[in-house]
């Protein structure tokens, strides 16, 4: 098993690096730079803003240099925000992204399964119906109209919860970002464990659960729902990737100080430094993260064993 | 009697109740455009930066609350007979949040600094009127006109007068740092932990992405007078975001707001949506190095057809005024009557019968189409403008295709590569004065000529002006200058800029004015 992680841990070294390269170059092809603004500055102002930020030398050094100090764990200095380095941006902003997406990640496993099993058990009568209604809507509404909605609703009308706004981490300010965030893969969870669950109680292993006489709730609980939870781990992949991307458009809408706002100031800024900050944590978390649900299916799946 | 004491108590509890408020509510929560690039204010050039900067730091001379120029660190100052040599006198009051007294040696530091060019302020060419600034910015050797004669006396040496002077002390470039500070930590001075600044307010945290925070500073001069303790400064790039938190309460104003919730939020909110005449100019320049652009009929007929009025109703929601000027109105320095378009007062059916006269004079029209490119950075406004541009061009035989760049894209090919036909620009001026628009057009400014004007007569008008002491005098040459620019039209006015802001009732004492700037030392919060 540690073996396992550990050739999966250094398989994933070469991944980064092409990531990394391609990333680095494919910034650099996008016309512009980091100091053309309406204001056009004075040629020896320019010159000594390459100078100090080293984009006079030729572009391979630029690259070998930035290699040498990520290897380091350095990721340089911001060229828009000059009074922080990348990593302490990054710093700020990864616990906020990350309390996020883990907050709609645990709503979206909890309450889709929730919801999944609801209807799977109540097959075909309206409580499925309603369900999946629900979560149809859910997978058709964008959280860019989801999120304006809800803070208008319950921060404008209403005036429960703050319209927007980090505050700290304050509980009242992460209530509605996360909800936005969560429900559309709320709706993908409870679609998927629904129709898991329907296929695992029809299952061999459950019906002669069932013939033993066990209790229905302790049948659908350790039995059926062990083996009916199996997709919805393998789209814990995909759900973290939509989660991060879905929350470089909640960030944006709620005005909240994670990562996620850094990616997209920083490529409309070409500010290279931070793009490849954020390219690389993104990176790194999708690599770890796949690496976690592969090891959480060799618990669930006794079939699947890794040697 | 006992009605007599539930009232009194009554009263009691009020009046408990209100002076409690004020207290309660002396957090100023400010939207602002986005995140400063930096707090260093000689390496800033932006509105974002200057509304904090305004409230950390105090220059020789401040903006009020109708942004007019009154006295700052300097109480007072004389300007030699020709308007060459300005001498500072500093309040003895003047303090910085550590208790050091402002010095005319800070100052000196200060101007030194964001000339060297090793600093790289990007704006350091606003200061060039100070003797030596530019050849000393530039890595040629040289001193500075900026001499501190003794500790409360700074006096400053022009190249030429220069009538906004002081004005420009106004910008940021002009605010003082605290030497000793910069020498201790370097680029780091800027960090809350080490910054020492001499405004109404000190820095007590920045969290990119969150918030800035600052305090009042019980050093400054004034601090009796400053009303607001703490002001939150929020970056917001979604200004939704902002409207939504203004009418939830939890925000007391926006900076900007987005052209199409205008009309709705006028309707709802009435007064508390502030649109004010602004100081700048949104424009396409042509380029004249092509053809057919470099036929001045062209040109004209191109400019005469845009109903500049449309645009600025429907397109901009009358979040922008009409243009049939290159200099916006209400400037300083300026004629009371400047030079404008000949047609902006002619009906826009005579407009089009003339413009299609011109273009067949060039040799052009439906049968015989020109098409032009319009060069534009990607946003939902310029977007809506640039169709609706195409659409007032058709008739005259002008097939238009668009170019959509980010920003960075844009401003680069803009600079370095001039490949287009026609590219939106826009330019907020620095300061009230109309050179701070005329030299847009200059020969010797390719950073900014975007219709490649080049006119010996031109430049040369601005180099008389720029030597000319007597304002009225001066004011008559730049109108001169104006007038040649609207005959020529290398660049093509559209539409005034105005600020855009919404203020709750709660907030006394802003102001609206064409520099949009709004200092929180003369701000009060009630409930």
């Amino acid at each position: 098993m540690l073996r396992y992680v550990l050739r999966r841990l250094l398989g994933a070294i070469p991944t980064l690096f092409l990531i990394v390269t391609g990333a680095f170059f494919l910034i650099r092809i996008a016309p512009g730079g980091p100091f053309d603004r309406e204001r056009t500055l004075e040629p020896t102002v320019m010159e000594n803003l390459n100078r100090i930020f080293q984009l006079d030398k030729p572009l391979w050094e630029q690259y070998l240099h930035y290699l040498g100090n990520l290897a380091r764990g350095d990721f340089g200095p911001s060229f828009i925000y000059r009074d922080f380095t990348v990593a302490e941006l990054l710093a700020a902003g990864l616990p906020v992204s990350m309390t996020l997406g883990s907050l709609a990640l645990l709503t979206a496993l909890l309450l889709g399964g929730l919801l999944g099993c609801i209807a799977a058990l109540y097959q075909n009568s309206w409580i499925d119906y309603a369900v999946i209604a629900t979560a149809t809507f859910g997978i058709t509404v964008p959280n860019f109209v989801l999120a304006p909605l809800l803070a208008l609703i319950f921060g404008v009308w209403l005036s429960w919860l703050p319209a927007g706004g980090w505050n700290g981490g304050t509980p009242a300010n992460m209530v509605l970002p996360v909800i936005a965030l969560a429900l559309p893969q709320v709706a993908v969870v409870a679609r998927l464990i629904r129709g898991s669950m329907i296929e695992a109680l029809r299952a061999d292993h459950v019906r002669t659960a069932r013939a033993y006489g066990l209790p229905t709730r302790m049948v659908v609980v350790t039995h059926a729902l062990r083996s009916a939870c199996l997709p919805a781990v393998s789209y814990l992949g995909p759900a973290a990737a939509a989660l991060l991307t879905g929350s470089i458009v909640i960030e944006q809408i709620f005005g909240l100080p994670g990562i996620g706002r850094y990616f997209v100031t920083g490529a409309l800024n070409r500010d290279y430094t931070l793009v490849m900050g954020t390219v690389v944590v993104i990176a790194v978390f999708v690599v770890l993260f796949n690496l976690i649900v592969d090891i959480l299916y060799a618990a669930l799946d006794p079939r699947v064993r890794y040697d | 009697m006992i009605r007599q004491t539930v009232t009194t108590a009554m009263l009691a509890g009020t009046l408990a109740m209100l002076a409690m408020a004020p207290a309660a509510a002396q957090t100023y929560v400010r939207g602002n455009d986005g995140d400063p690039e930096t707090l260093d204010q000689h390496k800033t050039s932006t509105v974002t930066e200057a509304n904090v900067l305004r409230d950390l730091y105090e220059g020789l001379v401040v903006y009020d609350t109708e942004a007019q120029v009154i006295p700052g660190v300097a109480e007072s100052w004389e300007v030699s007979e020709d308007g060459t040599i300005y001498t500072f006198t500093l309040r003895d009051t003047a303090k910085w949040s550590n208790g050091d007294p402002v010095t005319a040696g800070d100052f000196v530091f200060s101007f030194n600094r964001i000339m060297d060019p090793a600093t790289g302020a990007k704006y350091a060419n606003i200061l060039y009127p100070i003797k030596g600034a530019e050849a000393i910015n530039k890595g040629e050797e040289g001193e500075l006109g900026v001499t501190a004669l003794d500790d409360r006396t700074l006096q400053i040496t022009l190249e030429r007068p220069t009538p906004y002077f002081l004005e420009l002390l106004t910008h940021q470039t002009g605010l003082p740092l605290h030497p000793a500070s910069v020498e201790a930590h370097g680029d780091a001075f800027v960090q809350p932990a080490n910054m020492v600044s001499n405004g109404a307010y000190r820095l007590e945290s920045f969290t990119p992405n969150d918030k800035i925070v600052v305090t009042k500073n019980p050093e400054f001069h004034g601090a009796d007078e400053v009303a607001i303790e703490q002001v939150e400064f929020i970056p917001f790039e979604d200004l939704a975001n902002c409207a939504r938190r203004f009418e939830a309460g939890e925000v007391h104003s926006c900076s900007d707001i987005a052209t199409e919730q205008i009309a709705d939020l006028k309707a709802r909110l009435g007064d508390q949506v502030r649109i004010a005449p602004y100081l700048g100019v949104y424009y396409y320049g042509v380029n004249t190095s092509r053809e057919p652009f470099d036929d001045l009929r062209v040109r004209q007929a191109m400019s005469m057809v845009i109903d500049r009025e449309f645009l600025a109703e429907e397109i901009w929601s009358g979040s922008m005024l009409p243009a049939y000027a290159w200099v916006p109105p209400g400037i300083g320095n300026y004629l009371d009557t400047a030079p404008e378009l000949a047609y902006a007062t002619l009906p826009m059916l005579d407009r089009e019968d003339e413009a299609i006269a011109l273009m067949e004079e060039a040799g052009f029209g439906p049968d015989n189409p020109i098409t032009v490119e319009i060069s534009y950075n990607a946003s939902e406004n310029n977007k809506n403008t640039a169709t609706a541009i195409a659409n007032m061009w058709a008739p005259l035989g002008i097939e238009t295709t668009f170019n959509v760049r980010d920003i960075s894209a844009h401003y680069a090919m803009l600079r370095d590569d001039k490949i287009h036909d026609v590219a939106r620009a826009g330019w907020i001026g620095d300061y009230s004065d109309p050179q701070n628009f005329l030299f847009l057009n200059r020969a010797d400014n390719p950073g900014f000529n975007y219709g490649l004007y080049d006119n010996p007569e031109h430049d040369g008008l601005l180099d008389t002006a720029a030597n000319t002491a007597n304002l009225e005098e001066r004011a008559k040459i730049l109108a001169e200058v104006e007038a040649m620019i609207l005959r020529d039209l290398p660049q093509i006015p559209l539409l005034f800029y105005s600020s855009r802001s919404l203020v709750s009732p709660k907030l006394s004492g802003w102001a609206d004015n064409i520099q949009n700037a709004h200092p929180t030392r003369f701000m009060s919060l009630t409930e």
